[in-house]
């Protein structure tokens, strides 16, 4: 944003962002057992964009990432409200929450919950709404 | 659904059409379509004149809202029938009247009709209606229409003028008579007259009778011109003159009568009711005809004049009511007070709707009502001026017309009234008698100035241009029937003793057992009624004559002070005082606002801590020891806190806010929450570096500049605030009074939802939805800001293309 030339900076944030955005897809997962959880992650991972963005600029972030940031929004809210839905097909009230245990080729014997879709809903809206808002108070000229 | 409601709901359904007859006739006056409605209604009234007069009542109820007791009970009896009989039938003349007055082409005639029928209906419910509620409605919907009337001419400002002040003085009366009403549905559990009146004598002793009396006497003073709530009825003159004859003569302004004369049979019988009624209606007689004098213009002069007539009629029914008192014995002479009000009330219907009709044909014809410039009127107009005659001497008083035998009932009622021996009459004795002749003798000379000023004298060529030549026809048969009336009431008055004023009599009284009408005798003997009246005239004309010399004392009283500048000082000083406050703490200055909205929690959560003293221990209450991790993090927060205020700069100001923010993020990882340290942690980021983003276009950071005794005060406000919020919050976990619903979440979160991150689980599963709708607040702010920042773009934008162009 400020100055397109520090190398260091660009060279290391090159890194960074995908640690930082693996560690926060790693706290979404884990959000059910361990602390984290959509906000968190989504947080996270927006904080990995603005490193992106502070590296080099705007522009740049918006041609590696060429993404509406509202449709992300809307999506995670649409994600949130058809998760909690869903629970209609099988009779019970809404966001009725289940889980159970699967064995998946590859991971072994996993639990999966429907919980992880709403949360995928947050985690989405959050991403959508931080970038959001960063966005276009930086654009701002 | 009986004939009686079907003729009170027959003007409203009239008014309903009216508009229609207007755009499919457009040759013929729709007055004329609207002239049968007055006239059935007539007639319907006078078929049951028999079956009234032998003492029978009509009742006929539908049920509107029996869960609250309010029902549409229409009844008629000796009462409501003379004023039904007055509504109609003056309404049948002004509807004629104006159909010669109003021309087609030039005003909006359709929106005349439909107030007139709105108001006919109104005022038919008013005096048919039994349940009081209803009543109260039909009363306001008079106030309405009344004041629909009154500013027909919209554009002018006088009309409106007139037509407000009317609106807002009778309203007033009518919000405390309807007041009045829940009074006395409170005392006797029905808004039923009857059934009111059945329980009358035991009310007297009950806390509210009093209240009751004087919020219902407001409501039938304010709508009768009663001193000192006259005001509206002179300004009320800017309506067309069929208005003013219908409503503010003949019908609208006796509503206030009829309400006096119902309720005496429940407030009556009791010294307050006497003295109000009487006083205010001796004081109304005498302020009103004084006043009238002074004027120039006909029609406030008919204004005053009317409300000194109605001061009249008010005050015989409040030494009328006497009769309530005294019980069986020896009521003669209280009753004969009700029949002099009665029969006065039908009289000054007759001539005060034919003078006003006179006043609006000289108006039409010369195109002035100033007595100014009018003059020898009588040599153009003979039949107008006849009329006028008829109209003023029996205003006057004098033999041979109605007003002469009402006058002398009057005076007898007076005399008689003044040797009363209760209510402390005594030692006022002479008071009654000599106000009264006061003001007849102020009547006298108005009469003569109506009459003299107007049609006699030379013509004033230069004023008036052209001599007027006499009105048409159809202006002249409606005060002519009136004018007509007044004689055959004069010389026949017992035509109606028996079959209207006695059952009135009976419907006003109806406690009493024996209530009768004297015989009206044109002539008894030479007494002091008689001789009183001799000196009205005889003072009367040197008055009239003397005029010019002792006009002055006008000047003195009511000189500067009018009740009419009083009403516009309140009224403009109510707005001007309204204004004031709302400017006071309106300041505008969200600073001030911040310090009511403080003061406020300060004041009333101080007072309810101070009240239940909340510092006492409830249930087994143990706090965790204080380690040295949390005394360290405490003071770095309360330091970094503290300072916020004193920062010089911006950036500082910013740096500090964000210590206090990874000061907590520190306290929660100090009280084992992870999951809020991190978000806190990113939070904190997040805003840090937005505040860090607006940095550049933010104004340098400026010192409020405000006076030391403000500042003084809002730190004393702050402190106070946090003391406040220190002391709730110790308070309330002094009262741990329930078991905490943390245990089910701590077993139940592996077991049901299959997590072991319990605020995770909260957050996505037994409590999803909370966590939904904040994304939903999320997403709204994301896009209000964007929305903010794009769309004051775009009228940046806007504007410099508008600039260039």
């Amino acid at each position: 944003m400020m100055n397109s030339r520090d190398v260091v900076l660009q060279t290391t944030s090159q890194v960074t962002v995908f640690i930082i955005m693996t560690f926060s897809g790693f706290l979404f997962l884990a959000g059910h057992n361990n602390p984290g959880g959509g906000f968190i992650g989504g947080l996270m991972s927006a904080a990995a964009l603005v490193l992106l963005a502070l590296a080099y600029d705007l522009k740049t972030m918006r041609q590696a990432l060429p993404v509406n940031f509202h449709y992300v929004t809307a999506t995670g809210l649409l994600i949130a409200i058809f998760s909690g839905m869903g629970s209609f097909v099988f009779g019970a009230p809404f966001m009725s929450q289940a889980y159970d245990y699967f064995t998946l080729p590859l991971l072994g014997e996993v639990e999966l919950a429907t919980a992880m879709i709403f949360d995928l809903g947050v985690y989405l809206a959050v991403v959508g709404v931080t970038m959001t808002i960063i966005l276009s108070i930086g654009e701002d000229r | 659904m009986s004939m009686l409601h079907g003729v009170i709901l027959l003007p409203f359904a009239a008014a309903a059409i009216v508009p229609l007859f207007y755009k499919l006739f457009k040759k013929v006056h729709t007055g004329w379509f609207v002239l049968p409605v007055p006239l059935l209604a007539f007639l319907y009234f006078i078929a049951e004149l028999p079956s009234i007069s032998k003492g029978e009542a009509i009742q006929a109820t539908v049920e509107w809202i029996p869960s609250l007791g309010v029902d549409i009970t229409a009844y008629l009896d000796g009462l409501g029938l003379l004023f039904a009989l007055l509504i109609t039938g003056i309404g049948a003349l002004v509807v004629l009247y104006s159909i010669y007055y109003l021309s087609k082409e030039k005003e909006a005639i359709h929106r005349f009709y439909m107030y007139l029928l709105l108001f006919m209906g109104a005022m038919l419910g008013v005096v048919l209606s039994d349940n009081l509620i209803v009543l109260y409605g039909f009363w306001e919907l008079t106030s309405l229409s009344s004041f629909l009337l009154i500013a027909f001419w919209y554009n002018r400002d006088h009309s409106r003028y007139g037509a407000l002040k009317s609106m807002l003085i009778t309203v007033f009366g009518g919000f405390a008579m309807l007041t009045g009403f829940i009074l006395l549905h409170t005392m006797t559990g029905t808004f039923s007259l009857r059934e009111i009146i059945d329980q009358a004598g035991l009310l007297s002793s009950h806390e509210l009778f009093a209240p009751a009396m004087i919020l219902v006497l407001l409501g039938a003073f304010t709508k009768s011109a009663q001193f000192p709530f006259h005001i509206w009825l002179p300004d009320a003159m800017e309506a067309p003159t069929p208005v003013s004859a219908y409503l503010h003569s003949a019908t609208m302004v006796k509503a206030g009568l009829y309400i006096v004369a119902r309720f005496g049979v429940v407030f009556g019988g009791d010294a307050l009711w006497f003295w109000i009624v009487s006083l205010t209606g001796l004081v109304t007689m005498l302020w009103g005809s004084y006043t009238a004098v002074r004027n120039t213009d006909l029609k406030a002069i008919l204004a005053y004049s009317t409300i000194s007539q109605l001061g009249l009629i008010m005050s015989l029914l409040g030494l009328g009511s006497a009769s309530f008192y005294t019980g069986g014995a020896d009521t003669a002479i209280y009753t004969a007070a009700i029949m002099t009000a009665v029969f006065h009330l039908i009289n000054h219907a007759t001539f005060k709707g034919a003078l006003f009709m006179v006043v609006g044909i000289v108006d039409h014809e010369t195109g002035t009502r100033d007595i100014r410039k009018l003059g020898g009127l009588m040599a153009f107009m003979p039949v107008t001026f006849t009329f006028a005659l008829i109209g003023t001497l029996s205003m006057a008083g004098l033999p041979p017309f109605n007003g002469f035998l009402s006058k002398e009932m009057f005076f007898t009622a007076l005399l008689e009234v003044s040797t009363m021996d209760f209510f402390n009459v005594q030692s006022w004795a002479l008071l009654f008698p000599v106000v009264a002749w006061i003001a007849s003798v102020f009547t006298f000379v108005y009469c003569l100035i109506i009459l003299f000023r107007t049609f006699t004298g030379p013509f004033p060529k230069e004023e008036l241009g052209e001599p007027p030549h006499e009105a048409s026809l159809g202006l002249l048969i409606p005060p002519g029937i009136l004018a007509a009336l007044v004689i055959v009431f004069g010389l026949f008055p017992n035509l109606l003793t028996y079959t209207l004023i006695e059952p009135a009599m009976k419907a006003i009284l109806p406690t009493l057992d024996i209530v009768e009408a004297k015989k009206i005798s044109f002539w008894h003997g030479f007494n002091t009624e008689l001789k009183m009246t001799l000196g009205v005239i005889a003072l009367g004309v040197v008055l009239f004559l003397t005029k010019r010399y002792w006009m002055r004392i006008y000047g003195y009283l009511p000189g500067n002070l009018s009740f009419s500048k009083i009403y516009d000082f309140l009224l403009k000083g109510s707005q001007r005082f309204s204004r004031a406050i709302t400017d006071t703490y309106m300041t505008g200055s969200l600073r001030h606002y911040m310090i009511y909205i403080f003061a406020f929690l300060v004041l009333v959560g101080g007072y309810f801590l101070l009240r239940i003293n909340p510092f006492e221990r409830h249930g087994n209450i143990v706090f965790a020891e204080i380690t040295v991790y949390e005394a360290i993090l405490t003071g770095v927060l309360i330091l970094a806190a503290a300072a916020v205020p004193f920062a010089k700069s911006r950036m500082a100001a910013i740096v500090l806010v964000g210590t206090v923010g990874y000061m907590v993020t520190l306290f929660f990882i100090v009280f084992r929450a992870p999951d809020l340290a991190l978000t806190q942690m990113i939070v904190e980021t997040v805003s840090v570096a937005l505040f860090l983003l607006c940095f550049y276009h933010l104004p340098k950071l400026q010192r409020e500049r405000s006076s030391s005794r403000m500042r003084i005060f809002k730190i004393i406000l702050s402190g106070s605030v946090g003391l406040l919020v220190t002391m709730i919050a110790l308070a309330v976990s002094n009262h741990q009074l329930f078991d905490s619903i943390s245990d089910y979440f701590v077993e139940e979160s592996y077991r049901s939802a299959g997590g072991k991150n319990i605020v995770n689980v909260i957050l996505v599963d037994f409590r999803g939805f909370d966590t939904f709708l904040e994304i939903m607040v999320l997403a709204a702010a994301s896009l209000a800001i964007y929305s903010l920042i794009k769309v004051r773009h775009r009228t940046e934008q806007g504007e410099q293309e508008e600039g260039r162009s």
